[in-house]
């Protein structure tokens, strides 16, 4: 990663200075980079449910690219997450290796999506967060995650265009499809209010320009989502948000049989290379 | 596995050194903007291009194969049309 960090930051930290710094601040960094990262790598196992299942070839290749993509994204999350953490895990340990508990990503993208129109609405919400989020990340103190940011910014504009342009088509096609999209929105809104939570998030880590303070995320995707749903003829769902947790390891239940499933193999056979 | 209603186009990628677009294959999508969509995730997957046109598979009008003769015969006996029988001066680099 080599994308050069804006001027206006300040000057890189210097590994002595790292070493000073509060662990419990090192702590929280490792936490909200592991969120992001989990973030997309829940998101893309999810995502790899719909490989041979889309309704047609076409559909099954872009979603298997945007899995792939934010696959990309939480490697190079997990593996900076395991360099700040300094404890020697890397991406795959990171992965393959912690329990349910020690996730940290939203509620929003652990839960199953076998409805294609849940699918569409969840990566509206995810890409349309995701690239408010990078966006603000490309100004972050820690230059890494800049630059994580900088190339996960092309490849989620793309992902919001694909979820938009589906959004449109269902809600605004046939009467089947407009109930089944309005069904899938009402699903998924009650989980977006997550996305802003800063409960769980270290006020320091945004004090130190590290972190994107989530509240600051909230008004412009909240309008950039009610945009799209307007245009596709649907209605913006008045559903109460669900309880977050998610970023201090309070999960669903489905989280630990998705878990079961991504891990077995590496544990089944640790080390095991093909 | 497409949807019968969902039309045919045609796909063409210019390549990053190409100068022309290239025919690369066809697919379904419901409507253009869908198609170059598709375009992009199913032929550009490897940086294979810079650019992309779709075209409806309906709006190609093809040569038949039984006029293929009538078509394309005539020409072959023409070897005038073909510049060999010119000496190249020495020199002359775009010709």
């Amino acid at each position: 990663m080599s994308t050069p960090r804006p001027s206006s930051s300040p000057p890189l930290r210097s590994s002595d200075e790292q070493a000073r710094r509060d662990p419990a601040l090192t702590g929280s960094h490792v936490d909200y980079v592991l969120g992001l990262a989990d973030d997309a790598l829940v998101s893309a196992q999810r995502m790899g449910w719909w490989i041979s299942r889309a309704p047609q070839l076409e559909e099954d290749l872009a979603l298997a690219n945007i899995g792939l993509d934010l696959l990309g994204q939480a490697r190079s999350l997990l593996s900076h997450a395991g360099e700040i953490e300094g404890a020697g895990r890397d991406e795959d340990d990171l992965a393959y290796w912690r329990d349910e508990r020690d996730f940290r990503n939203v509620k929003l993208v652990e839960r199953p999506q076998e409805d294609f129109g849940v699918a569409m609405a969840r990566l509206l919400v995810l890409s349309t967060w995701q690239s408010e989020l990078y966006a603000a990340l490309q100004r972050s103190t820690d230059p890494t995650l800049a630059a994580i940011a900088a190339k996960a910014a092309k490849e989620v504009a793309y992902h919001h265009d694909h979820a938009r342009q589906w959004v449109l088509r269902l809600g605004d096609g046939t009467e089947e499809s407009h109930a089944r999209m309005q069904a899938a929105l009402d699903a998924e809104w009650p989980w977006v209010e997550e996305l802003f939570d800063e409960s769980h998030l270290d006020p320091a880590l945004v004090a130190d320009g590290v972190a994107v303070a989530p509240s600051s995320l909230r008004e412009p995707v909240l309008r950039r989502l009610e945009d799209v749903v307007r245009a596709a003829t649907l209605a913006v769902p008045d559903v109460p948000p669900r309880v977050p947790g998610g970023r201090a390891g309070l999960h669903t239940e489905h989280l630990g049989r998705m878990l079961a499933e991504m891990q077995h193999l590496t544990r089944s056979h640790p080390g095991a290379t093909w | 596995m497409s949807t019968p209603r969902e039309p045919l186009w045609e796909v063409f990628v210019r390549s990053r050194r190409g100068l022309n677009h290239v025919h690369v294959g066809s697919l379904h999508a419901p409507d253009a903007e869908m198609a170059l969509r598709n375009a992009r995730d199913v032929y550009t997957r490897r940086q294979e291009g810079v650019s992309l046109w779709v075209v409806p598979a309906a709006a190609i009008t093809a040569s038949s194969p039984e006029e293929r003769d009538a078509f394309f015969d005539p020409a072959a006996d023409k070897i005038y049309r073909h510049p060999t029988f010119y000496d190249v001066p020495e020199g002359v680099e775009h010709l």
